[in-house]
């Protein structure tokens, strides 16, 4: 029977290897890929367009700020459908299995928690605020950030973490945080551009047109990073207490 | 207004988002947000349909963050590339999207109590990707709205029973293999040409002659294998009959006209606007092969319809038999045969509407879908059964139903193209689906029993008490949406002459044979 | 076996880096599609998309090239380091300005890092939604095996098919007996009735059987049936 799935297998890997004598050298800089108008103008141009030194950062909030929306659309999409599936499902009282065992939450653990989470959590907004220089951005600054709850949760218990965060916060924040993207975006286009020209901005705000573009870059990135905080804590609450928000991991 | 094109996606957006706040403080406002969203982008959708047939050239073109081609190379923004194809379908998907909205308010009570502000997020922003897939110009940003219209499904088909869950695993693990090489062919396509954007790439191709490069070639196979998984084309359609069988009645209502019908409308483009003409149909393989896969398609949907005993997944078998006309009218090759395509997009849309919005009526009245609790349906719920049946005349393919019309176009196309065996197996595809839907007014009307004996005594009697047989017909918020299905697919129907119009103004741009081309 | 110009030559020497994504992505696939167990499954589809995301990096590469940050040299707000250290003998400009084309391959092409952020949020979702789903398998049917899954599945839709299709068959029996009598005395008809009620019996009695042994909760079920049955017999007893 594995043979009959081997061979579909086989031939999906003869497909994409037979064009693989076709493809450029790797690493060469004239490349088609390398060599192109869109991607030369991306190196070329972000300083004079947007004045981000950060080429990807700038590509991604601004350039194809549109796919990024959809991107933290996604997680959204995927906090809110976790939460669809297992709300109500399964028992109301969890089944004591023999190998659970009731833990007290360890004091060295949580000493050591209690040290390390606003650190963290200040390097979540580094990481978020200096997405434009250096290496990071919404979602990696987001994710430390929702990494942090996630800490709280394992070192004392859910419970715990959801008197600091609750459920209900995490569906409004994860809301506002796809307010903050749309909204910047429709102010942009109620002040005569398209939806997302952030070089708009210039007109309410007293800076230059690129520097507007910074600026909204900067905005743009917190409304992702609210929504990917809020999303990865629920994610871990939801399936890791099977819905009922008591009792997990 | 000139933004038209981008509101059609900002409503169903911000619709979801104040759903998923503001549910948690008052379930029942979600379907008014809903229902508000949804007519305020089928408004703008109107809007941007005016705009598409009045501008020279017909092509209304959208640069998000204001870069415009004047002053920046293509491709550098994400850009909406709104021609009429795209338009048409996007109207399709909000029309029937709004329609559904405002069906949903009594099921999702039923079905999916407590979840409401979940279901209606989770609907918005399903419409939100399927507008947003039919109105793109650049290939990723397909990928990204695949995945939220993936996701966005999923969710609302597992929000059911546990059965529900099951399937959708089955369906989430195809779905991600038919995206995922989507995703790979993208990216051969652009370690070759350099740029993401559709008409870029065009360009590019044509430029530089990469027609006969082998990456080309391999991604166009790549980008058709995902898509036709995605759409549920026959042998990789395992998913459909049991994701929407045992979906709740709004979802399958939504999912089913629309999902895979996008998927092909993602077909015809990547095939005429992406590769071109040309480049597509130049290879014999394809062009021999497909449609012999196609008429197996066909012939075992159509069986497989024949031996179910229960509506939904009788219907569901019928929509892979649909995917199978339409995928073998793009690839006769042939002029007629893309029109039929197109025009079977909109029409099975709709027909496929009112088919689930019926069901829906039916399993809340019956309390089960099975043919042998249909008994005496026709007295108890006359509206109801003429718009079902509206949906079923249009599939069998009777005027003036819109079906007919694009079920006409295949048939030439494939008789102009000298294809009998696809007309043929549409011949034999149309004879099945009158069996199945007379078989079906027989019971419900005569009150025929599973073995064939009548159990009434003589013509008309149902052998039923006076209780069955008392009007007593669905619920308002659910009857309207299926009459104002019904009635648009007699109003297709009847202005065929002008879609066609349009869809032969879209085509004029691309060099399709007309006659036969062996 | 290694000159230059044979297939092997090429696939795992020249062209090293696809041939290895090829062979991730094809285990990816693999597992996805020949495993039985459900999370072997997700497994599989991680690989399959870490395949696809190494790729696309693999097309940003440039030789020599540094990562796609302006180097303090090309800042845009203007220099503001120490230049005594540096090698540089452009002129420090003072605002931005557009970078000479000659040095745009010393940065690494950033649009397919762009894209394979977008790429990998969308995997972690969808992971998410199909753990979320495991979950809701095993609460449902205990298992997360395909096979005792699918098992457990058809059993149960078995159950609930004969409990469904009892119910329409039972009032058909029912009015059909009351009817005939009524309506006419004769006895060629209730002879018919007898017989095809006789067939009708022999069929609920095997459908009885399954029943009772399928579900032990359609007790109301079995005893109506039971009574359908009993009564016939003794009207057919008062017939004959």
């Amino acid at each position: 029977m594995k043979i009959f799935t081997l061979i579909p297998v086989l031939f999906v890997g003869a497909l994409l290897l037979y064009a693989a004598k076709d493809f450029p050298e790797w690493g060469s800089p004239s490349g088609p890929a390398s060599d192109s108008p869109v991607s030369s103008h991306f190196i070329a141009n972000t300083g004079v367009d947007t004045e981000v030194p950060n080429m990807v950062t700038a590509v991604l909030a601004d350039y194809r700020g549109f796919d990024t929306m959809f991107e933290t659309v996604v997680v959204f999409i995927a906090g809110m459908a976790v939460i669809a599936i297992l709300k109500n499902s399964g028992r109301k009282k969890p089944v004591r299995r023999e190998y659970e065992v009731d833990a007290e939450p360890d004091l060295i653990v949580t000493n050591t928690v209690r040290l390390l989470i606003p650190v963290i959590q200040i390097f979540a907004f580094y990481v978020l605020a200096h997405g434009h220089v250096s290496p990071g951005g919404g979602f990696q600054g987001g994710v430390l950030m929702g990494a942090s709850f996630i800490l709280v949760a394992l070192s004392w218990d859910l419970e715990t973490a959801l008197a600091r965060f609750p459920m209900q916060w995490t569906t409004i924040v994860a809301g506002l945080g796809i307010v903050l993207y749309a909204g910047i975006g429709i102010f942009s286009m109620f002040l005569g551009g398209e939806f997302l020209d952030y070089a708009e901005l210039a007109k309410v705000f007293p800076v230059s047109r690129e520097m507007a573009r910074y600026h909204a870059m900067l905005g743009v990135e917190i409304g992702v990073g609210l929504t990917v905080t809020a999303i990865m804590f629920s994610l871990y609450a939801n399936l890791s207490s099977e819905g009922r928000l008591q009792r997990g991991l | 207004m000139e933004n038209a094109i981008a509101w059609i996606l900002i409503f169903p957006l911000l619709g979801s988002v104040a759903c998923a706040i503001l549910g948690i403080f008052n379930r029942k406002i979600c379907y008014p947000i809903a229902v508000f969203s949804m007519a305020g982008s089928f408004w703008a959708g109107i809007e941007t349909l005016i705009q598409v047939i009045s501008v020279d050239g017909h092509i209304v073109s959208y640069l998000f963050g204001g870069w415009t081609l004047d002053a920046y190379p293509r491709g550098v923004g994400i850009e909406f590339h709104a021609d009429i194809l795209a338009i048409l379908i996007t109207l399709v998907v909000l029309g029937v999207g709004l329609i559904v909205a405002l069906y949903s308010k009594l099921p999702v009570q039923e079905e999916t109590p407590d979840k409401e502000p979940l279901f209606y997020t989770l609907f918005l922003l399903q419409i939100t990707g399927l507008a947003g897939i039919c109105l793109t110009g650049d290939a990723f940003n397909l990928y990204v709205l695949i995945e939220v219209a993936a996701l966005t499904g999923y969710g609302l088909i597992a929000m059911g029973s546990n059965r529900a869950a099951a399937a959708t695993f089955n369906y989430l693990i195809l779905g991600t293999i038919g995206a995922s090489l989507y995703l790979l062919g993208v990216g051969y396509i652009y370690i070759k040409t350099g740029t993401l954007n559709m008409v870029g790439i065009r360009e590019v191709i044509l430029a530089q002659g990469l027609a006969e490069s082998p990456t080309m070639q391999v991604a166009f196979v790549l980008i058709g294998i995902g898509i036709l998984i995605k759409m549920a084309f026959f042998p990789f359609h395992a998913w459909l009959p049991n994701a929407y069988c045992n979906a709740p009645t709004t979802t399958s209502s939504l999912l089913a006209p629309l999902v895979t019908k996008v998927m092909i409308y993602v077909m015809i483009r990547m095939i005429l606007s992406v590769f071109g003409v040309e480049f597509s149909f130049e290879s014999n393989l394809w062009t021999e092969l497909l449609p012999w896969l196609v008429v197996v398609a066909i012939i075992c949907a159509a069986v497989m319809a024949l031996a179910q005993r229960e509506i939904k997944r009788m219907l569901s078998y019928l929509i892979v038999a649909e995917v199978g006309y339409m995928v073998g009218g793009v690839w006769i090759y042939n002029y007629y045969g893309m029109i039929g395509s197109i025009f079977h997009i909109i029409s099975d849309a709709c027909m496929t509407l009112c088919l689930f919005l019926g069901t829906g009526i039916i399993l809340r009245k019956c309390k089960t879908t099975h043919f042998d609790g249909l008994r005496g349906l026709f007295s108890k719920m006359p509206l109801t059964m003429s718009g079902f049946f509206i949906g079923g005349f249009s599939i069998i393919g009777l005027p003036p139903t819109c079906g007919f019309f694009s079920k006409w176009y295949l048939i030439t196309g494939g008789m102009v193209s000298e294809r009998w065996e696809y007309m043929v197996v549409l011949m034999f595809s149309t004879m099945v689906m009158v069996v199945l839907f007379f078989r079906m007014i027989e019971r419900i009307y005569l009150a025929v029993s599973e073995s064939g004996k009548n159990l009434g005594h003589g013509h008309g009697d149902l052998g039923l008490n006076e209780e069955q047989t008392r009007f007593d017909e669905g619920p308002l918020s659910m009857v309207i949406p299926l009459l104002l299905a019904a009635a648009t697919v007699m109003v297709i129907g009847i202005y065929n002459q002008n879609v066609v119009d349009l869809i032969e103004l879209f085509l004029e741009a691309f060099d399709l044979p007309k006659g036969t081309m062996r | 076996m290694l000159e230059e110009g044979n297939i092997i030559n090429e696939l795992l020497i020249e062209r090293l880096n696809y041939f290895i994504y090829v062979v991730l992505l094809l285990i990816g696939l693999y597992g996805m599609i020949a495993k039985k167990n459900l999370i072997k499954k997700l497994i599989g589809m991680s690989i399959f998309q870490t395949a696809i995301i190494l790729f696309y990096v693999s097309v940003a590469v440039k030789e020599g090239s540094t990562i796609p940050i302006y180097l303090p040299e090309h800042d845009p707000h203007g220099h503001t380091g120490d230049i005594k250290e540096s090698n540089i003998t452009d002129a420090i400009h003072a605002g931005p300005s557009v970078l000479k084309s000659e040095l745009v391959k010393d940065y690494s092409n950033p649009l397919p890092h762009v894209l394979m952020l977008t790429a990998i949020v969308v995997g972690v979702g969808t992971l998410g939604l199909a753990l979320a789903l495991c979950l809701r398998i095993y609460q449902g049917y205990g298992t997360i095996e395909e096979d005792e899954l699918l098992a457990k599945m058809e059993s149960r839709e078995i159950r609930s098919k004969s409990l469904s299709v009892q119910i329409p068959k039972e009032k058909s029996e029912i009015s059909n007996r009351r009817k005939p009598p009524s309506k006419k005395g004769k006895p060629q008809p209730t002879s018919k009735s007898k017989s095809v009620s006789k067939k009708k019996s022999v069929s609920t009695s095997k459908s009885e059987n399954q029943v009772s042994v399928k579900s032990s909760r359609s007790q109301k079920n079995k005893k109506a049936v039971k009574k359908v049955v009993g009564s016939k017999v003794s009207n057919k007893g008062n017939k004959s």
